[in-house]
């Protein structure tokens, strides 16, 4: 027995002009809910935009459709739904900047592609620069992006004041704007969408998404996994890919290998909704916060990581304090601006912030982790060479670079300390 | 206009002080005491706002924080800039003499709003329909559409200039905080503050009272005032007690730590405040060893078709403006209830005069409120359903019917029974906000139908006492106030003191509801047709919206919110979200706790950046540290950059110079001459203890054991990966002491990697730690004349090349200063830095500059300082480094101790990629045109990818990067240094440097130093 596909009606304003004349009753479910079955060709463990892209992209471009989304909450809840929806690509090594140029470029078709809006906008992303070293270091990615194809472009104060008017380029006198990088096609999309477009077209190819199944074990016979134990009971498996996010070393040491990872929380808020008054994302790594404005009207603000280890979806207050005392520098006309909701989420580091996108020591199981605090701007191209990755049982071209070995040669893409950006 | 709802006579309000306010431009009048909203609803206003996505016309709908409605733009103060708050909920905002404000989401005006046409189109925009359409091009969505869906969203206006206010930040630490000061949490305060323990009591409202406020019950046989009165001045009286009014405790973080917003001027009249030399707001952060929570509960109202519409609130409102504020909120009211309680509003409503009717949903209807209002006369429905509301900008008229026995039907005739308002309840929710933000879960009562504080969890619970506990009798209430502080002091160890026992009249307030759950009243169509059953009111979410999320299989309770956007409105569901939870039970066919609820996350209502963010932005931002030289630098005329926290002389521009002029005058100096840098901003570190030396040992990668004493060497430091972290030359002070210097902008890092260390890795070294960057001033003399000049304020030591060696350092008085002199050389020129303690730093430099004058001594900056260091091939961590290169790279080989058995870092440089002679290493650059500058931050690429134009469409492979780059008048041409992938082996080779304005400028690899290549100088 395999999972049945299902053509699926199609979203648009005709199907809704249509829907709307029968009061909207007729709508069927964007996924379906079915029970596992006793083995799929592939398991992806977690149901996260990462997870749901990998199941869709083996679906639709390797023929493989037998699969498996197991989620231990609800689709789409992890980091997915928390994180501050910045999507950009102008990141420093040619590694990265393949793999986040890559996301780029499907997401400018993903709404199409997945027939459901994710409000993927375009309105440019800056990373602002504050002194001597950060212009320098700006300026040499600005170069790298250029020479990589990326639409990277250095701004001077003048520059940024012309794309955020709001902005005080004095910083308050401490940290004034001197300059900053520019990617117009940057910009943010609206998270959720993102997990449930996936998940609808996962569910017309026949993948299965069950939620609230929670892996407690492995089954690995001589070095092969054979199938996964989870709160369903037992599923077997001809791979198994493992997309878990905060919690990928629990899972790595069920499976019997170790991770050069650490969780930490990572914190966000939001304001209430105003009318519109920042179009452009701005980031800032020295004061550590980026703000952007969502289409409801919110501010959207993001910190740094807490530095302690945690796997409480909850920060420390003072990390929140931080991170608005550089957005009223920033912007001193926000100070008036009220916090509604201040959040977190858990986030799996690796030492050179860079992902992992990995063969494991275990034969048919294969890993996709740590990305960071940077983790959503990937969502498909992550999804994308993971699943030809797992398509091929070996690294693809874009996956080779962040294979767990490179802990173990040296090879590093260290995204900490050279492009001095928040993620 | 005058004031025609005001009742004659009662409420707290004080109708000696008339206030003027504006609401949309137009001016009334209230009284101190008043909220704009009672002050509206005084003057007749209902119709107060319009809602989020379908700009339906709004009304105030509650008396308090949770308010979802009436949101206004305020301007605090007579100034127009600087002074406008977005979106503040018009029911918790005081009244004052001058106040301005202004409805929201209204164009052109509220009467009249052009976005109301959602309204229109509302069966073809339901929830999520943005996802199912606008499928448009990428392009298109942020060009032409997503502006349309931004301007029409949002609701209030920020200010476009800085806040004028000041904000203050204030920590607080109490044995017990108390939150709430209503009946329960003046009662705990009573015990806890008898019993001797620190006590915080934290009101949100004006005063204390909280339900006794709208409700002024006997207690003790005392007036409620009185009692309160009494209260306070217990508490007034006690040292041991902080009571903070207009303060919401806002957060819960772990371990106790709160966070609390007090509003201190925002209440004065408009030229007060702007007089008053008060913060604006206080933030608290306050350690709490024990937390009382007696935050009471929030009513919640019936649904049922259009009722948004404005002059339809909860019952528990309708009391509260009639009570506190002597306002009635129409003069024909209907009753809309499904419990007891709720029914004494209607009992205020008929004896202020008002024409009441009241439709009460279950099926009998016997408490004592219901036999007082049938002795009253009041028409008085039981087991009716309300069907409809009728009206458009203000209710007219409700449509009610008869049910059949199960509620789930109208049985009957339906009827229509004008009014002009609707005062509607479904009971209480418990203010279980900070409960569950401490941690703990949530139980579900179906008695009460409501969830209430579950088992406490983590190791610093809260106690819940009182409404919030889902206690909703006052004598339940006062008694569980006053054991919840007993229980709050046996945890503390203190000796609980007894409680006066008070006891209110059980008639005023039974506390039995016998509720009936009717989460969606029948009507005569299906929830999806013919009008709306709002359940969100701000965000218009509709029961027909929960349908559909749950028929497209949206199940989880953080799905629908998600998706229909419920509860993410500013009153983050306090209003909605039990009713949603009870339709979709219905529509799930699972119960309530089943469904569970979504996070309760802090700040409990809406919270204000300043507040929160407090002195710091501005001047109190990482404050800058200065030299004890800086002040001669700026008089001077230098121009300074941030290293760090740090502000360090740039250069020093003379008259008519560029930057290039001056930094070009300043190298020449120090190569010609004598040149000054104020080196104080170096970390410096004393590293003090019998295993300093083992210590420096395992933190460098190059040996120190034998280092002399008097002796100075340059060590590498480097990270657990083996990449080089920071740089920096120690010394030797005694056998068991060095002196460590570390970059500027590194030190604080590397003082914590070091501790680290030394307290989790090598806890058995027996080495302190001590930061004395600003105990010492320095001043590093570097040029050929620097001995001479030295020499002229020195002369207690000899300064001969043969006594006084490169890289040792000596004990000396310069200009009568007891000082330390190091012979090293950042320059590669002959230098002295003279270290002085820090308050003679000034007179150590201004006596160096006047004995240096004969030799045109020349203060240089950080620009030069990096020129000459460049000149030498000298790297500068964090700018030819990123912290992706090891020594290997850096061609620093020789700094590695081979025989070493440990250094940090020395494991992962034997990893296989560490020592790839294809890594990008350290080498000299030189551009083909000696007059070329290359930028720094150009990237290099091999001659034969040279791309054709600024922006290649596909990747172009690169080998390296430019990382630093400057005019040399030493080198009499430009020089370069940048990393290369197998540069080292790869000098004398040409590569391109593909410059933004599309030029591919020519370079060729080379060696790394430009000037002195033997090194004789600095050994001069």
């Amino acid at each position: 027995m395999v999972a049945q596909p299902a053509k699926k009606q199609r979203f648009n304003a005709l199907a809704l002009f249509r829907n709307a004349l029968s009061y909207h009753q007729n709508w069927e479910q964007q996924w379906r809910s079915p029970e596992p079955l006793e083995a799929y060709d592939v398991v992806i463990i977690g149901g996260g935009g990462h997870g749901l892209a990998t199941a869709y992209y083996l679906a639709k471009e390797h023929g493989i459709t037998n699969i498996a989304v197991l989620e231990k909450g609800w689709i789409g809840g992890g980091n997915t739904g928390r994180n501050t929806t910045i999507v950009r690509s102008n990141y420093l090594w040619d590694e990265s900047a393949a793999m986040y140029e890559h996301a780029m470029k499907l997401w400018e078709g993903l709404t199409q592609e997945l027939n459901y809006n994710v409000m993927f906008s375009q309105r440019g992303v800056l990373n602002l620069a504050h002194n001597l070293t950060d212009v320098r270091d700006t300026q040499r990615r600005v170069n790298a992006n250029r020479l990589n194809g990326i639409d990277s472009i250095y701004l001077d104060a003048a520059g940024v004041k012309k794309v955020v008017p709001g902005i005080d380029l004095r910083g308050g006198g401490r940290y004034p704007v001197m300059g900053a990088s520019y990617q117009p096609r940057g910009g943010t999309a609206r998270h959720d969408a993102v997990a449930w477009g996936y998940a609808r077209k996962c569910d017309e190819m026949g993948v299965h998404i069950i939620q609230n199944c929670k892996v407690t074990g492995f089954d690995i016979e001589g070095g092969v996994v054979k199938g996964v134990q989870t709160t369903k009971g037992r599923i077997g498996a001809k791979k198994v890919g493992m997309v878990p996010a905060g919690h990928s070393s629990v899972l790595a040491s069920m499976a019997g290998f170790r991770l050069p990872v650490e969780s930490h929380p990572l914190q966000a808020l939001v304001s209430e909704p105003i009318k519109p008054t920042i179009d452009t994302v701005v980031m800032s790594n020295a004061v550590h916060a980026y703000i952007s404005q969502s289409d409801k009207g919110e501010l959207v603000i993001g910190a740094g990581v807490d530095q302690y280890i945690s796997y409480g979806q909850r920060g420390s207050q003072h990390l929140a304090e931080e991170t608005l005392v550089a957005i009223c520098e920033l912007f001193p006309q926000y100070k008036r601006m009220k916090m509604l909701r201040q959040w977190g989420g858990i986030v799996d580091v690796c030492p050179d912030a860079s992902p992992i996108l990995t063969s494991t020591p275990v034969d048919g199981m294969y890993l996709n982790c740590g990305w960071g605090t940077g983790g959503f701007k990937a969502t498909p191209g992550s999804g994308h060479a993971f699943a030809a990755h797992i398509a091929k049982g070996e690294p693809t071209e874009l996956t080779a670079p962040f294979a767990l070995s490179r802990f173990e040669t040296g090879f590093l893409i260290d995204e900490h300390g050279a492009a001095a950006v928040a993620h | 206009m005058s004031q025609d709802f005001r009742l004659p006579a009662g409420g707290r309000i004080d109708r000696s002080e008339r206030l003027n306010f504006t609401f949309d431009g137009q001016t009334f009048t209230g009284y101190r005491g008043d909220t704009v909203a009672s002050a509206l609803l005084a003057n007749g206003v209902h119709l107060v706002g319009r809602s989020f996505k379908y700009h339906r016309p709004r009304g105030i709908v509650t008396a308090g924080v949770e308010e979802p409605n009436a949101l206004i733009d305020c301007n605090i103060t007579a100034q127009e800039k600087g002074t406008r708050e977005a979106n503040n909920r018009a029911t918790f905002t005081e009244l004052r003499h001058g106040l301005t404000t202004k409805s929201v989401n209204a164009f052109p005006n509220l009467n009249f709003d052009i976005g109301e046409i959602n309204s229109l189109m509302a069966r073809f925009i339901p929830a999520g329909f943005y996802y199912k359409s606008l499928l448009v091009s990428t392009g298109m969505w942020h060009r032409v559409v997503e502006p349309v869906i931004r301007r029409a969203a949002g609701l209030g206006v920020t200010d476009e200039v800085a806040d004028v206010s000041r904000y203050d930040g204030h920590y607080l630490h109490a044995d017990i905080v108390i939150v709430g000061a209503g009946p329960t949490g003046l009662q705990a305060a009573r015990v806890a503050a008898k019993s001797g323990a620190r006590v915080v009591l934290v009101e949100q409202d004006t005063e204390c009272g909280g339900s006794l406020l709208r409700d002024p019950v006997e207690i003790d046989g005392m007036d409620a005032d009185l009692w309160v009165a009494t209260v306070e001045a217990e508490l007034a009286a006690a040292p041991n007690v902080r009571v903070l009014t207009r303060t919401t405790l806002s957060g819960i973080f772990d371990h106790n730590m709160l966070t609390a917003l007090e509003r201190v001027t925002d209440h004065l009249d408009v030229q007060d405040a702007a007089d008053d030399h008060r913060p604006r707001m206080r933030w608290h952060r306050v350690r709490a060893k024990q937390v009382v929570l007696a935050t009471g509960s929030f009513e919640r109202p019936l649904v049922f078709r259009n009722n948004d519409l404005p002059g339809i609130m909860f019952a528990g409102a309708v009391e509260t403006y009639l009570q506190r504020y002597g306002v009635k909120t129409g003069n024909t009211g209907l009753f809309l209830v499904n419990n007891d309680m709720a029914l004494s509003a209607a009992i205020k409503a008929k004896d202020a005069g008002i024409d009441v009717t009241v439709v009460d949903v279950r099926s009998e209807s016997t408490g004592p409120n219901t036999e007082r209002l049938m002795a009253m006369g009041v028409p008085f429905l039981t087991n009716h359903t309300l069907v409809e509301a009728k009206g458009g900008k203000r209710v007219k008229a409700a449509v009610v019917a008869p049910m059949n026995g199960d509620g789930t039907a109208i049985s009957g005739e339906m009827r229509t029974i004008e009014c002009d308002f609707i005062g509607s309840s479904s009971g209480y929710n418990p203010i279980v906000h900070l409960h569950c933000q401490s941690g703990a879960k949530l139980d579900f009562d179906p008695t009460t139908a409501c969830f209430v504080p579950g088992a406490p969890m983590g190791a610093t619970p809260t106690i819940s006492a009182g409404g919030c506990k889902g206690l909703f009798s006052l004598n339940d209430a006062l008694a569980s106030g006053a054991s919840a502080a007993q229980e709050a002091m046996d945890a503390l160890g203190l000796q609980a003191a007894e409680a006066t026992v008070v006891s209110a009249s059980e008639e005023a307030h039974p506390g039995s509801l016998h509720i009936r759950h009717l989460w969606l009243l029948p009507t005569d169509k299906p929830t999806s047709k013919g009008g709306k059953f709002w359940v969100d009111f701000q965000n218009d979410v509709t029961a027909a919206d929960l349908q559909l999320a749950v028929r497209e299989n949206f199940r989880s309770v953080e799905h629908i919110k998600r998706y229909t956007t419920l509860g993410m409105a500013t009153d983050q569901g306090k209003t909605s979200n039990i009713n949603a939870l009870g339709i979709l039970s219905d529509v799930l066919g699972v119960t309530i706790p089943d469904i569970g609820t979504t996070t309760f996350r802090p700040p409990y209502t809406p919270t204000t950046f300043g507040a929160i963010a407090g002195r710091e932005p501005g001047d109190f931002l990482d404050v800058a540290r200065v030299t004890p030289m800086h002040d001669w630098h700026a008089e001077h005329g230098a121009l300074f950059e941030d290293v760090g926290q740090w502000k360090r002389a740039w250069y020093y521009p003379k008259a008519g110079e560029n930057m290039h002029a001056a930094v070009d005058r300043e190298c020449r100096a120090v190569r010609e001459s004598v040149g000054i840098l104020d080196a104080s901003t170096l970390g410096k570190i004393i590293v003090k203890g019998p295993d300093a030396a083992e210590f420096l040992n395992r933190v460098y990668t190059n040996k120190w054991m034998k280092l002399g004493v008097g002796r100075c060497r340059y060590g590498l430091m480097l990270g657990e990966d083996g990449m080089i972290m920071d740089d920096g030359v120690s010394s030797r002070v005694a056998e068991d002491e060095f002196l460590m210097t570390t970059t500027t902008g590194g030190a604080a890092n590397v003082l914590s990697h070091l501790e680290d260390y030394l307290q989790t890795e090598w806890t058995d070294l027996k080495v302190y730690l001590t930061s004395v960057t600003e105990q010492w001033a320095v001043a590093s003399l570097n040029g050929p004349k620097a001995r001479a000049l030295l020499s002229e304020l020195c002369d207690d030591v000899d300064l001969s090349p043969e006594s006084f060696k490169f890289m040792e350092w000596k004990e000396a008085t310069v200009a009568g200063i007891p000082a330390r002199i190091f012979r090293i050389s950042f320059t590669g020129d002959l230098a002295f830095e003279i270290n002085v303690p820090a308050d003679k730093g000034m007179a150590l430099w201004t006596a160096l500059m006047t004995a240096g004058a004969k030799y045109g001594i020349t203060p240089y900056g950080t620009e030069a300082m990096h020129v000459l260091r460049a000149e030498k091939g000298f790297i500068i961590v964090g700018q030819d480094t990123d912290g992706s290169l090891n020594p290997h790279d850096m061609d620093m080989s020789w700094i590695i101790g081979k025989d070493k058995d440990d250094f940090i870092g020395k494991r992962s440089l034997t990893r296989k990629d560490m020592s790839d002679p294809m890594r990008k290493q350290y080498v000299g650059i030189l551009t083909d045109d000696p007059k070329e500058v290359l930028p720094e931050g150009a990237q290099l690429v091999n001659v034969a990818d040279a791309p054709a134009s600024a922006a290649p469409k596909s990747p172009v492979p690169m080998q390296g990067h430019v990382s630093s780059s400057y005019w040399s008048s030493a080198a009499g041409r430009s020089i370069a240094l940048g990393i290369v992938k197998g540069g080292i082996a790869r000098k004398g080779e040409t590569l391109i440097v593909p410059m933004p304005d599309g030029r591919n400028v020519k370079v060729t690899l080379t060696d790394t130093v430009f000037v002195d290549a033997e090194g004789a100088r600095q050994h001069g």
